[in-house]
């Protein structure tokens, strides 16, 4: 192996900017769960120190949880999330593997077509979105927010998903058809476990966006049934009073969920962006 | 039961023309080889014939029956690939098993013939075994052993060995040379190494370019190739050409003599020449001459002899061995 690659000046630079990144992109998160353990006054006074015996408070924790409507805020972002990803997925990767496996007329335009929707922001049709959820009489459903999250997300998972396919061994799928499988078995059983490390990156790229989004639950349905965590979090920010301990913790409680459906997909993840680099 | 038969098959991908029309029979119980160089249509006429691929023209019949509307796992074939294709995700006995399950076999017989073909390919010990656990070898048995135990009517090899190391290689070629005789079943067999052709078939068909060059038993081909590509493609080292100009040979284009039919002598001879270059295999000398007459010869000689490089000798070819080519590369007769 070439000596550049283990040099330990190298491995230390890359070390180096590696956690002065992961520093940055934890601070913020740190800061608000570290203030979300704090009362009020101590916030403001030095938001930086970590509570002690005389700031500490689960005030806001009591707030949001006293709150009778947030663990249903918490229950519509879930059902939302979960649903919209598993629909990405399996439209996702069964767009992908007809793109990938069969010749027919158009395909490469088709590809072309519905990869399109990774450039162009599903929020520029969010007037035309409305419009249809009134008339569909969908508005202030969670399955407004399922349908649009999912259409959201399938360019980029038909995108990654479809190179991913190309790459499945024809000799297997082939052996397949020679045993009589059909092509849904083929695909369910023989494909799709062989992407899986590429189903996981894509799963933790559609969640994140989905959980944070503010604007489509906030046009779509901002019912009080239908509220998700971060619209519902927004209750605490007041025209005239901001109840800082209630965001703070209502923002910390809602990483958990991201946070644990990260951990689930995770190690796939991992083999999923590296694979392409180690092989 | 497994006669097989093409009529004029033809297969495009787009514009491209990769089969131009094949005409095949292959009688049941036949062990039939396609070789031919990289890219002319080897593997493509394959999947053709196991309905993969849908010919662009053309006909399959299986046994007299026309199937090519006839889907992969019904028309009785079993297929073996170059890169084995077992399923990761099921063990040796159900991977060699999922065919007969498809097809709705009761659990004791498919039992019954895993066990058989398991025992027939020495895999009794890996049964329970995925693949991802297994050496090359190995794999490959399980892959010849999963079409075996569908009993088809016709085999398929998709240049089965040559993912295997040489000594590997020549044991598994054994085995199915075995293989065909107790099951006396129609196979096919695709490779582009010469010796594995001649070695196994009852009949090679020579490929180019999509079109079949010419068909015959390996001594046949051998013998009496109809062209210049068969003369040159079978047989190593390859057949010498020479214009037939340079030997002032009328009424041919080009004159071939294949190197082990060419004598040398240090005195006397009908070319004289220089040793380029000598190869000492035990077995055979490879010679490489560059001679006056005839230009660059290549030279086989059986046992050992001291010949080196720069040594003169003169080379006379066998006359009754000499081939003779006209213009469109056409053997005369
Ligand atoms: N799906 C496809 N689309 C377009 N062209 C193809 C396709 N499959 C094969 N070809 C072309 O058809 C030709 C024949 O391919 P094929 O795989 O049959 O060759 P082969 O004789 O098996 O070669 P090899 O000995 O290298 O395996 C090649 O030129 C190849 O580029
Ligand atoms: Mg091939």
């Amino acid at each position: 192996m070439s000596k550049a690659r283990t040099s330990p000046v190298r491995s230390a630079a890359a070390h180096a900017i590696l956690i002065t990144y992961t520093v940055v992109a934890l601070f913020p998160v740190l800061v608000i769960i570290i203030n979300s353990f704090k009362e009020r006054r101590a916030i403001f006074r030095s938001p930086l120190s970590l509570p002690n015996a005389e700031s500490f408070s689960l005030i806001g924790y009591d707030t949001v949880l006293a709150q009778g409507d947030f663990l249903l805020y918490f229950q519509n972002s879930l059902i939302v999330t979960v649903m919209s990803i598993t629909g990405v997925l399996l439209f996702g990767a069964m767009a992908a593997f007809a793109l990938a496996e069969y010749r027919f007329r158009g395909n490469p335009l088709m590809a072309l077509y519905l990869a399109l929707g990774i450039m162009i922001p599903i929020r520029l049709g969010t007037v035309a979105i409305l419009q249809m959820m009134v008339a569909g009489g969908l508005v202030n459903t969670l399955t407004a927010l399922i349908l649009v999250y999912t259409a959201q997300g399938l360019p980029l998972a038909i995108f990654i998903l479809s190179e991913f396919m190309k790459q499945v061994s024809d000799d297997l799928k082939n052996a397949g058809r020679m045993d009589g499988l059909s092509e849904y078995r083929i695909f369910f059983r023989l494909v799709l476990p062989l992407v899986r490390p590429a189903m996981a990156t894509v799963a933790v790229f559609t969640m994140i966006p989905i959980w944070n989004d503010l604007w489509f639950p906030l046009i779509l349905a901002p019912a009080e049934s239908t509220k998700t965590i971060t619209l519902g979090a927004q209750v605490f920010i007041g025209q005239f009073v901001t109840n800082w301990n209630a965001v703070l913790a209502a923002l910390s409680l809602a990483i958990l969920p991201v946070l644990i459906l990260y951990l689930i997909f995770s190690r796939q993840l991992i083999r999923g962006i590296t694979s392409g680099a180690v092989k | 039961m497994g006669s097989l038969r093409l009529e004029n098959i033809r297969k495009s991908f787009g514009k491209v023309e990769v089969l131009k029309g094949i005409d095949l029979e292959v009688k049941d119980g036949e062990f039939v080889i396609f070789v031919g160089p990289s890219g002319c249509g080897k593997s493509t006429l394959l999947r053709v014939i196991a309905g993969l691929e849908d010919a662009t023209s053309g006909n399959v019949l299986i046994d007299g029956e026309a199937v090519d509307h006839v889907p992969p796992a019904k028309r009785g074939i079993a297929m073996v690939f170059q890169s084995y294709a077992l399923y990761p995700h099921l063990n040796v006995r159900d991977n060699m098993g999922l065919g007969l399950k498809q097809a709705g076999r009761p659990k004791a017989e498919i039992g019954e013939r895993v066990a058989v073909a398991s025992k027939m390919l020495g895999l009794d010990k890996y049964l329970d075994r995925r693949p991802a656990e297994l050496s090359g070898g190995q794999r490959q048995r399980v892959a010849i052993g999963r079409a075996i135990v569908r009993s088809p009517k016709l085999f398929l090899f998709d240049e089965p060995l040559s993912n295997l190391d040489a000594a590997l290689r020549v044991n598994t070629r054994l085995e199915i040379a075995k293989l065909h005789r107790e099951l006396s079943a129609t196979m096919i067999y695709v490779t582009h190494d010469q010796v594995e052709a001649m070695t196994l078939a009852d009949r090679i068909a020579i490929l180019n370019e999509g079109r079949i060059e010419q068909v015959g038993t390996p001594m046949e081909l051998y013998n009496r190739p109809a062209n210049l590509f068969v003369a040159g493609f079978i047989g190593s080292p390859k057949m010498n050409f020479i214009p037939a100009a340079t030997l002032r040979d009328g009424g041919a284009s080009t004159v071939g003599i294949r190197p082990e039919h060419i004598t040398v002598d240090a005195q006397e001879g009908r070319w004289k020449g220089t040793v380029l270059h000598a190869e000492h295999l035990g077995a055979d000398t490879i010679l490489y001459l560059d001679t006056e007459q005839a230009g660059f010869l290549t030279v086989r000689l059986f046992g050992e002899h001291r010949f080196g490089t720069d040594d003169v000798l003169y080379a006379t070819p066998q006359p009754e061995r000499i081939y003779r080519f006209d213009d469109d590369g056409k053997a005369i007769a």
